[in-house]
Parts: C-alpha cells; structure tokens; sequence
C-alpha cells in the first residue's frame, strides 16, 4: 500500500508545490490523478519513489518510509515513467534502453535478455529492437521508455502523462496494456490531462488543484461532477456533457462510459417509438 | 552550483539596473583594473567596501553574498598556495583578497544586467548582430538547461542509476546516460530554435532596429565619471604616493 500523510513540499526556490497531502492506494488499484498545470501532480509522483522527500509529513510504501531507502531500492519497487522519454533515452539500440534498468538492479544477464524481449514484445516494439532510440518517432520513443520501466516488471506503476504524442490507436492499446498490467495484480497510478482517456479507462479519480487534492472518487461520480472538475481546470467528458444537457429528457448525469450511453439512448429511442 | 546563482540575472527594480550595461561594463572593468593594480591589502579593503553602496543600491546583497561564499573556498586555496610558497602572510592575504573582489565586480555587474541588455550593449559595439544573438541565448539557455539536467538525473535514477556508486572511472560512466540526452535535448532544441525564428523572418533584413534602443542618460555618465575618477586616483596612488605609506 502507497501511503502519502500529510505531505507538504517545497522547492528550494520557497514554491510550495504540495500542502497537506493525504493519500491511500491500496495494492491493484488504478488511479488517475488530474488537475491543472502546476497542481503539483509531478511532485507529488515524484515522491513514490523517493526522488522528493517530503518537506513535512511522510510517504511511505508497504510500511517503509521513503526517507529510509534509496531512490534505486525504492524504484525497484515503484516504476515511474517520466513524461517526457527525451529524458532518458541514450542507448545505441532500443533493446539497450530497455535492459539498462534491469542491468542497473543487477539481474543476471540471462534474466536480462528474457525480460528485455517480454517488453519488447509487450509494447509492440520488437521490430526496432536494433534501431536507435533517437531515429523513432515521438510516440514510438514513448513506448520505449515504457517498456524500459515495465521491464523489471514493478508491483507500482507510475505513468506521468501517457498518452501525450499517441495517436488514437495508440491510446486504445496503452489503454488495454494499463487494464491488463492491473487485472494482473499490478498497481496503476496515472497522471493526465487527457479526460477522455481516463473517462475510458474508469478508474479511481484524483483531482488536485493549487497544491492539494480536492476530489478522489470513482471516475463516473467525479468526472461528472460539473464543479469539481472546472476547479481542477478540466471539463467534463463529451458524452457527459451531452447526457448533462439533455437531462430533461431523463438521461442519466453521471455517464462516462460510451457503450452505456449507446445502450441508455438506444433504449429511450425505442421507448419514444413504442 | 550556487556559486553561480550569485551570478545570475535577476529582475528587480533599482537605479543599478537601470544604468545602461556599457556604463557598468566601465565600472566593473575599472574596478578589476585597479584591483590588478594593487598588491597591498589596504587599497584593496577600500576598492572593495566601495562595491557595498552599489550592492545595496541594487537590491542584490543576498545573491551577491552567495557569490562570494561560493569564491570563499577559492580565495582561501589562495591564501594558502601563497603562504606554501613562502610570501608574507600580508601578501598573502592581500592576494586571496584580491581574487575576493574581482569576484565582487564580476557578481555585481551579471547580477543587474540582464542577458537582453548585454546583447544590446554588444551589439551597440557594433559586433555583428548572429554573435551578439548566439551570446545572449546561450546565456538565457542556461537555467533552461540546469533544470533539464534535474529532471534527467531524476529520470535516470528511476530506473535505478546510482551516481555515487563504484570506483571513479565508473562514477565517471555513470555520467554518460545524463549527458546523452542532455546533449541531444540541446541540439534538438537549437535546430527547433532556428527554424522558429526563420519562421520569423529571422535575418531577412541587413539593418535591423531594436524594441529597446539604448540611451545613456545623465545617470550614466555620472556613474562612469566617477568610476574614471577612481581610475586616476588609484593611478595616483600607485605610482605617485611611496610604497611605504601604503600597507
């Protein structure tokens, strides 16, 4: 279990990113924090692997504080997939990129070669196997830095804006690879913009704004709540805006889910015509 | 890397910032020429407490304090290497206190002029126009590229690179997967840069007119009088007064 107690943080500049933050996220869960541009989402990532440590309060995963380990043990445990892969990529070959955390935490070189290949073949990219990391396009460079954290295989996934730079298609197989990795028991923290994405998805929300958390429930209760999510900078779904104005007609408020939607319009048309 | 926070730009509103960069640039150089005149403390001691008004005019003593403990370690190996030698210890300290207030000057005057003002007053100086643009972007680049670094460090350690570890030839090695894409972020993002300018008409014409024009003002020329005056005096002093009466 992740638990984040009343942490607060601030840079060394005197910004302080993080008031008050308390969080529990059990083991197989899926949450996706959102909120607006400097709502303190990366800092608060951050802090699950122990590259920030709380300035006041404390984090701690599976009962060990963070303050106690080093970011590589933590990591081990924790994977955390930065937004950007430009970050972090520096390997001649895309199976290297892959193999240098596997490497840096020490598995044996045959363990090395067979989780390298799992990834590669997870995230649909074992035909660049030899290529430079740099010659990919934006979204491919994305799934590899995905695929170098998925690699060693962590108990907590941690995906700082996933779907930025995919193309839709790309979007609904991340969307399945997340579902996957959680109903096989893996813990799933996202952050993102992307509201349909999450819509889709339907997790556990957490919405932050101004430094601290101001919503956290099921997807379809708070994506659909009009004044939480204008507070987080966000707007609805579009199928919840649709079902929210035509309200009058008896359409449920609190639909995310397109299939539900389809299912609740086609049974009031028919309704109409009976 | 805080030593160099004492160097850097700061927007604050203050007489100092205003005075044009080329009326600074005298008075700074003026103060790391007489400072290179002397040997002996006293005159020393004095050049530099007269920096301390134009510190405090310019709002800059916490950043400029920062420097200055930054060079502290220097000036001290200073000290050191020059008593090591076998120079008096007066010398000696005269010495590190030298380093101290060329120090002093060089923080003074990057800490009021901005980046922007330094390319203007190049440019005034009739270097061509590319130079004066690569120097002031580089200079801007810097912090962007600091923070970059950060977040590459943090990603890399996510994936369990340990910086600190192994012996030194590995510790050095242990710098490669930072400075890859840091390198290649920097050229990405120059060559993203030239195209955004060409993008706007960047070079199109020969004669090129400035947002900003800079114009030196009476305050300006005050300032370099007096910096002038200093000059003389400390010229006087050095070759006119005799040696002894100096300590």
């Amino acid at each position: 279990m992740i638990e984040v107690d009343k942490v607060s943080y601030a840079y060394s500049s005197g910004t302080v990113a993080l008031k008050e933050v308390s969080l529990k996220i059990q083991r197989g869960e899926f949450v996706a924090i959102m909120g607006e541009n400097g709502a303190g989402k990366t800092t608060l990532i951050k802090h699950l692997n122990g590259l920030f440590k709380p300035t006041k309060g404390s984090v701690t995963i599976d009962d060990v504080d963070t303050r106690e380990r080093s970011v590589a043990e933590l990591s081990r445990k924790v994977g955390l997939v930065f937004q950007n892969p430009d970050h972090q990529l520096f390997s001649e070959t895309v199976e290297e990129e892959i193999a240098f955390g596997l490497v840096n935490f020490g598995y044996d070189p045959e363990t090395v070669k067979r989780r390298t290949v799992w990834a590669l073949n997870l995230l649909d990219l074992k035909r660049y196997r030899d290529s430079s990391p740099f010659m990919l396009s934006g979204g491919e460079r994305k799934r590899v830095a995905l695929a170098s954290v998925l690699a060693w295989n962590p108990e907590y996934i941690v995906l700082d804006e996933p779907t930025i730079g995919q193309d839709q298609m790309q979007k609904d197989r991340l969307r399945e690879l997340i579902i996957q990795l959680n109903t096989q028991g893996r813990t799933v923290i996202i952050v993102s913009h992307d509201i349909e994405f999450v819509a889709d998805c339907a997790p556990r929300v957490v919405l932050m704004s101004q430094g601290g958390i101001i919503a956290d429930g099921p997807a379809s209760t708070i994506l659909t709540d009009y004044g939480k999510v204008l507070a987080a900078s966000l707007v609805r779904p579009q199928i919840t805006q649709l079902f929210q104005s035509l309200s009058d007609l008896g359409l449920s408020g609190n639909i995310i889910d397109l299939y539900e939607a389809e299912r609740l319009l086609v049974e009031l048309i028919k309704g109409d015509k009976l | 890397m805080r030593a160099f926070e004492g160097l850097r730009f700061r927007k604050v509103s203050s007489p100092i910032h205003r005075l044009d960069p080329r009326a600074k640039f005298i008075g700074s150089f003026i103060v790391f020429s007489v400072a290179v005149l002397f040997t002996e403390l006293m005159p020393l001691i004095a050049l530099f407490l007269l920096q301390v008004p134009i510190i405090l005019a310019a709002k800059v003593v916490k950043q400029w304090l920062e420097s200055l403990r930054g060079a502290l370690f220097l000036s001290g190996m200073i000290f050191v290497m020059n008593l090591f030698v076998g120079y008096a210890l007066l010398y000696s300290a005269a010495m590190s206190f030298r380093f101290l207030t060329l120090v002093a000057s060089f923080s003074w005057f990057f800490l009021t002029t901005s980046p922007d003002d330094l390319g203007l007053a190049l440019e005034r100086s009739r270097v061509p126009y590319e130079l004066c643009f690569a120097f002031t972007t580089a200079v801007r680049f810097v912090p962007v590229l600091a923070d970059e670094a950060q977040t590459i460090i943090d990603a890399q350690r996510s994936r369990g690179l340990e910086l600190d570890r192994g012996d030194i030839l590995k510790r050095i090695r242990n710098y490669i997967p930072i400075l890859i894409p840091l390198i290649v972020n920097a050229i990405r993002r120059s060559l993203e840069l030239a195209e955004a300018m060409e993008s706007r008409a960047f070079g199109s014409e020969a004669e090129r007119t400035s947002l900003h024009v800079l114009e030196m003002r009476t305050f300006d020329y005050v300032f370099i009088i007096l910096a002038v005056v200093l000059l003389f005096v400390a010229l006087y002093v050095r070759f006119f007064i005799p040696f002894q009466w100096i300590i």
